[in-house]
């Protein structure tokens, strides 16, 4: 573990950072230190009991939220000084984001939906559509392109939203508990997805989970409690990364 | 991304049409409003001015008596011919001048009789009071001197005496004689003052002053600038040589009144410019109210997509990308109102122009000017909302139910 935190071209690298909400006797200590360096490539469960900061942690990963101290090294780039705009950007281009609700847009094609992010990189009307079809087309969902959301299974919403995410072709892939909203037969089928996302196109992956049996599907599981990592283990699947 | 945005800002109104549509309700009528108030009071305006400059280009009026209206003239001497012929012949930068007395009189034609005035004045009041013929002449220099019974008559005549027919050399009784129509007047219509123009007969002064009046009098003298800027100086000069011939002392008020067509002319459109301006203001009004609507219809909406918008900070938009999202939306929606508007004033205005008889005048000023207002109105009060939107925390905008 220590090998890791030392490597110099950690993709993701946290030090020390802690995370506090309130002021006065009112506050919170949602984070109390954490180390935590991920490489190229890792597919990363992030586990813990509620509370435990989990959520906090990967908020700050996915650059939506900043530390109240400690540095947070993305590509060797520090992010904790970034101002809103700067994160944005940096969101834009190197992540990608699947949520527990899905969050797609109501009333809205899926392949609209999944062109969303290349709209705001600026991207040609022809290389969106390109790209958005093909991202649809990795998540299984050919055909599907003019079907919104309401008209989609819970399933083929997380699709979607994967879709979306994947479509920018980010560095690092976040997702927060994606198999919450989905039966047990669908949660399978999304991690498979992931799981091949990760091998095919060596997308790093960072995902919240309280599954256990999601949380098998990667390769290395981090478990928070009280704010600070308590576990950091990896699993020795056979289908590791080569 | 701009257009992209605007792209996006109409998908969003035609989501929520109905919505939509009693959002800008308010614009519509304001713009419509202020337009259709503005183009009807432009036509009023012109309507007016059109009647007054009908009576005669650049005309003088002089009458007797201090004051205009009944009983201003009593005890003030009337005017003779001689008087006009003076002015004719000492008063520079005269186009025209002529005398005219008036008598109400009865027109019998056949079975038809018509209740009439009868103008007796000189070949030059064609010119000063601006008449043209649709047919026949006027009468000649011998017939005015010689007081002959010929006379001119107005399109309102030909109509109700000759139903419309050809009158020309016919005869018809006037008052108590009878008198030959050489010459039909082409139509003026109604005056300023809502007399009708046409309902007249004009003939030599003589015969007037012989056979209906059985005086000298010449009750009102008309004087015709040549030069619509020249009308003051004209006015100035007849004031001076009618004083002097009326041996009025250097501390006396005139005993007669000079008005000016083109006097009447401002003060009758300065009028309806001020109505215009309060009617524009008060519509004015309801296009800021509908501003308000805008406002209050964008902060639901900001509500409302509360998500939404967090779902577009996550994926990497910038502040200001959905700023000018929700601000295109209020200015799209806005416009469109304008837009509505515009085309309702249009229809408005050319309907209820010809209904109440005036011109309808487009006036391209206050049409852009409106549009322009109504977009601007979404700038202002969509941008409250916008900066709220782009101001939201991605998180908890996420985390909205």
């Amino acid at each position: 573990m220590n090998a890791i935190v030392d490597t110099p071209e950690a993709l993701i690298r946290l030090a020390d950072i802690t995370k506090v909400y309130g002021s006065g006797p009112a506050a919170f200590q949602a984070l109390r230190g954490v180390d935590l360096s991920v490489q190229a490539g890792e597919f990363v469960a992030v586990m813990g009991p509620s509370g435990s900061g989990k959520s906090t942690v990967m908020n700050i990963l996915g650059c939506l939220d900043t530390p109240t101290a400690g540095s947070y090294q993305f590509q060797g780039v520090h992010v904790e000084t970034m101002d809103r705009n700067q994160r944005a950007l940096l969101r834009r281009h190197f992540l990608g984001f699947v949520f527990q609700g899905f969050n797609l847009l109501g009333r809205t094609s899926a392949l609209e939906n999944v062109e969303l992010p290349l709209l705001y990189r600026g991207e040609p009307v022809a290389r969106r559509h390109a790209a958005a079809r093909a991202a649809l087309a990795q998540v299984g969902l050919d055909g599907w392109e003019d079907h919104t959301p309401a008209e989609l299974s819970g399933g083929q919403q997380q699709r979607v939203a994967i879709a979306r995410a994947i479509v920018t072709n980010p560095a690092v892939l976040l997702a927060d508990e994606p198999t919450g909203n989905l039966d047990s037969q669908r949660s399978r089928e999304i991690m498979e997805l992931l799981t091949e996302l990760n091998r095919q196109r060596g997308i790093t992956i960072l995902m919240v989970t309280h599954e256990p049996e999601m949380a098998a599907y990667a390769h290395r599981q981090v478990h928070f409690v009280d704010g600070r990592v308590d576990r950091d283990s990896r699993t020795p699947v056979a289908e590791a990364t080569p | 991304m701009i257009w992209n945005t605007f792209l996006l800002a109409l998908r969003e109104i035609r989501r929520n049409l109905l919505r939509s549509f009693l959002t800008i309700l308010g614009i519509v009528i304001g713009v419509a409003a202020v337009i259709t108030m503005v183009t009807l009071g432009n036509g009023a305006t012109r309507s007016i001015s059109d009647q007054v400059s009908s009576l005669g280009s650049n005309l003088l009026m002089v009458r007797p008596g201090q004051r205009i209206g009944p009983g201003g003239s009593a005890g003030a001497p009337m005017f003779k011919v001689a008087d006009v012929q003076a002015i004719a012949a000492q008063v520079s930068g005269v186009k025209a001048v002529a005398p005219e007395t008036r008598k109400a009189v009865s027109v019998v034609v056949g079975a038809r009789n018509w209740s009439s005035v009868a103008t007796g004045s000189t070949r030059d009041y064609f010119t000063a009071a601006g008449w043209t013929l649709t047919g026949g002449r006027i009468f000649t220099e011998a017939e005015e001197r010689g007081g002959k019974a010929v006379c001119v008559i107005g399109a309102t005549l030909q109509r109700e005496l000759f139903g419309g027919g050809d009158p020309l050399g016919e005869s018809m009784r006037v008052a108590d004689f009878s008198c030959q129509v050489i010459g039909v007047l082409a139509a003026k219509g109604q005056s300023a003052f809502g007399s009708d123009q046409d309902d007249t007969i004009v003939m030599p002064i003589r015969t007037v002053q012989r056979r209906l009046t059985g005086d000298q009098d010449v009750r009102t003298l008309l004087v015709s600038a040549n030069d619509s800027n020249a009308t003051d100086a004209v006015k100035a000069r007849v004031e001076t040589l009618l004083r002097e011939r009326r041996k009025i002392g250097a501390n006396e008020d005139d005993n007669f009144n000079v008005l000016d067509t083109k006097q009447i002319a401002q003060t009758l459109s300065s009028t309806t410019r001020i109505m215009t301006t309060l009617l524009g203001a008060v519509a004015a009004v309801s296009l800021l109210v509908g501003g308000i609507g805008i406002m209050n219809i964008m902060l639901v909406s900001v509500t409302e997509r509360t998500r939404e918008i967090g779902i577009r900070l996550a994926i990497g938009a910038l502040e200001h990308e959905v700023l000018l999202q929700f601000l295109i939306e209020a200015v799209v929606l806005s416009s469109l109102g304008g837009l509505i508007g515009v085309a309702l004033a249009t229809g408005a205005s050319i309907g209820l122009s010809s209904l109440m008889s005036i011109p309808y005048l487009f006036d391209p000023a206050i049409n852009l000017l409106s549009f322009g207002i109504s977009a601007l109105i979404g700038v202002v009060f969509g941008f409250f909302p916008a900066r709220r939107a782009a101001r939201l925390d991605p998180i908890d905008a996420l985390r909205h139910e």
